[in-house]
């Protein structure tokens, strides 16, 4: 069988199921006519392969074999099995915000009780009859990366959250992508959050499989503006299906004397990739950046982060901890860009990965472009296994070598679990780690 | 039947023989000094004992209990009470002191099908604990042993040792690196933990710890065999004479 003409094949299925999908897709006119511009600019690229050099270590042509159909909506009884996966994953003091298969689920969601300034609807909504403003910002990623530009031509729902200026939320608001499928699907989500001038709210977004969901691809998106003297808290859980593809692209762009503190952590999916462009565009903000890979079996993840210092004066903090066990595959891949311009920026980047076994990879590529002369930049990599003699340190004090392991892991990534501020995320983001410790056996 | 027995024990790490056929049987309630010169192989035998990786034993036997030591693994070992106190204790940044206590204690009693303590119910012993030993609450916060100094850390060894109840406790050159006052307070902590039904074997280059914890035998090792044996005063004599006596002996 010829590889090449398998690519190939991938490629056109995907032409073909946009033709067919597109008639179905929400909006008309200028959507329609983007939608059409982002299918084509993907269609000209084709899937990302390890030529590229963004995509090197995740090489779409050879992981991702087939195009799945999209996802129906879903009917009574995935929003049954939705709730129940939804109801699992319940935290408490939480407004959740749910999307089954890719599309709004108003029943499973919670909107009573908005606070004053807050506005929450869905993309679909958005499309068929928002402004045209909205509309321009939903379609404002750059369509030089195949899969943003894939994902702008698909998108079919997702939610727009829009926080005037002045208001600080304290009850945080979760996004959470059920997938429920029995049969091979694929979804397209993307969602909005405009959070005003001096703002503040705590964002998560959470990825789960219902019971007896196996094999969905989920295509995701994320566009953030953080207005001036505003603060975004957002925390990341990718707890998918082991078989499951998860694709997502977030762009943050933040005002000036903003705050942005981010966590993610991928345990789940059998396949995924989060790529975040985190721009600065007015002076004196703050970034910290924390993420953690735990990975086994075959699993590949990667984590693809730009931050682009536009404007002086700000600062960014990346941590990034890898955990990978048996033939697990990880990939960190953390560009900083400092403009001319840019003076007294501040950024740094530490990446540190974990092997468990001798077949399990992990890759830390940093990139500095440093284009400014007075600023502080540095990053550091290392990658290494668990140390015996701490290993046997704990055993002599009579833990087996599954709890030494764990203990030892738990310490590894708990430096960027720990910057997560609300006590209540803090802790699902540890009972996270904590099922994929106690998963491992 | 002797606490602890150890039986013509031979040891190779790597390609090189360092315990030639070492014999040893602690009773209960016996305190055993283990003297001897840099590489005599003191150290190796407190490692094998506790079941250290690296360690290729050929021949001879360690029981404990009746029980072969050999056949089990480092925490089978703890469980079942045998204790090292290491010379070099690691520091485990990211792991609280008081979680890994409570963690290490909760999984020896679990493998001796004991109850499993709550965390009020470990904190009670963990402060008594520390408190008969001088440690302020602030250390048990803190990562293991990081940026505890060498008296912290002992004691920090000493502290596990009265929390975990061991039966035979090996405390591999537990003076090195410690000032007087730190010696002093570190013995202490050790004495206190004597008992009838506690076994000790104290591992040192120097006569000086054995002012502080005086022992019931001392034994003298040179180049992977012990080459005399004797009481208390046998230290003494050492102190005196030196260690190149027992190197021609050997």
């Amino acid at each position: 069988m010829n590889l090449a003409l398998a690519k190939n094949e991938t490629g056109r299925a995907l032409s073909d199921s946009f033709a067919i999908a597109r008639d179905r897709l929400p909006g008309t006119g200028r959507v329609a006519e983007a939608r059409s511009a982002a299918f084509e600019a993907y269609d000209r690229a084709g899937l990302p392969h390890r030529r590229i050099e963004d995509w090197k270590y995740t090489d779409l042509r050879a992981l991702m074999r087939e195009v799945l159909p999209l996802a129906p909506t879903p009917d009574a009884a995935a929003l049954k099995r939705a709730a129940t996966a939804v109801k699992l994953q319940a935290i408490k003091g939480v407004r959740r915000l749910v999307l089954v298969d890719g599309v709004f689920a108003p029943k499973l969601s919670e909107l009573d009780g908005l606070e004053k300034g807050v506005a929450v609807g869905t993309l679909r909504g958005v499309l068929e009859s928002g402004e045209a403003a909205l509309q321009a910002q939903l379609f404002s990623l750059d369509s030089a990366n195949p899969m943003v530009a894939l994902n702008s031509a698909m998108m079919t729902d997702g939610v727009v959250i829009q926080i005037a200026n002045g208001i600080v939320l304290t009850q945080p608001l979760q996004i959470i992508h059920v997938a429920t499928g029995t049969t091979p699907t694929a979804m397209f989500t993307r969602s909005l959050l405009r959070l005003g001038k001096d703002a503040g709210v705590t964002l998560v977004e959470s990825y789960i499989a219902a019971d007896g969901a196996k094999t969905y691809q989920a295509h995701d998106s994320l566009v953030v503006a953080i207005g001036d003297n505003s603060r975004l808290d957002h925390v990341r859980l990718v707890e998918d299906g082991r078989e499951a593809f998860n694709i997502s692209s977030a762009v943050i762009t933040l005002g000036a004397h903003a705050h942005f503190n981010t966590f993610g952590m991928t345990s789940g999916a059998a396949v995924s990739r989060y790529q975040a462009t985190i721009a600065f565009a007015g002076e004196g903000s703050r970034v910290e950046t924390n993420g953690v890979n735990l990975l086994n079996g075959r699993q590949h993840a990667d984590t693809t982060l730009f931050m682009d210092h536009a404007v002086p004066h700000c600062a960014s903090r990346e941590v990034f901890r890898a955990v990978a066990d048996d033939r697990a595959h990880s990939v960190f891949q953390g560009r900083i860009i400092v403009r001319p311009q840019a003076q007294k920026t501040d950024a740094k980047m530490m990446t540190r990965a974990l092997l468990l076994s001798d077949e399990a990879e992990a890759d830390n590529k940093p990139e500095l472009e440093i284009f400014a002369d007075d600023v502080t930049c540095g990053h550091g990599a290392t990658t290494g296994a668990l140390d015996e003699s701490l290993l046997f340190y704990l055993r002599a004090r009579g833990l087996s070598e599954k709890e030494a392991q764990a203990l030892l892991i738990q310490a590894f990534v708990g430096e960027a679990i720990e910057s997560i501020v609300n006590d209540d995320l803090r802790e699902l983001a540890i009972a996270a780690a904590q099922r994929w410790l106690e998963a491992r056996g | 039947m002797p606490l602890l027995e150890v039986k013509d024990l031979k040891v190779r790490v790597e390609e090189r023989e360092i315990l030639h056929g070492l014999s040893l049987t602690v009773n209960k309630g016996e305190v055993h000094a283990i003297m001897g010169p840099n590489g005599s192989g003191k150290s190796t035998l407190s490692h094998v004992i506790a079941g250290k990786p690296g360690y290729e034993v050929t021949g001879g036997e360690i029981l404990f209990r009746g029980e072969d030591v050999l056949e089990m693994s480092p925490d089978e070992r703890a469980a079942k009470g045998v204790f090292l106190a290491f010379q070099y204790p690691v520091e485990i940044p990211g792991v609280a002191t008081m979680n890994f206590l409570h963690v290490a204690l909760n999984a020896q009693r679990k493998a001796r099908g004991e109850s499993q303590l709550t965390t009020p119910e470990f904190l009670k012993k963990a402060y008594a604990a520390a408190a008969s030993l001088n440690i302020p609450r602030d250390m048990l916060k803190r990562g293991v042993n990081v940026g505890f100094s060498g008296g912290e850390k002992k004691r920090n060894e000493i502290l596990q040792m009265a929390l975990f109840e061991p039966a035979v406790c090996i405390l591999d050159e537990m003076d090195s690196g410690l000032d007087i006052d730190a010696l002093r307070v570190a013995a202490d902590g050790v004495n206190a933990l004597r008992s009838p039904d506690r076994a000790m074997v104290v591992i040192t280059h120097y006569q000086r710890l054995l002012n502080y914890i005086v022992p019931d035998f001392v034994h003298v090792m040179s180049k992977g065999r012990v080459v005399k044996s004797g009481g208390k005063d046998l230290a003494l004599e050492l102190e005196a004479s030196g260690y190149a006596q027992f190197e021609d002996a050997a």
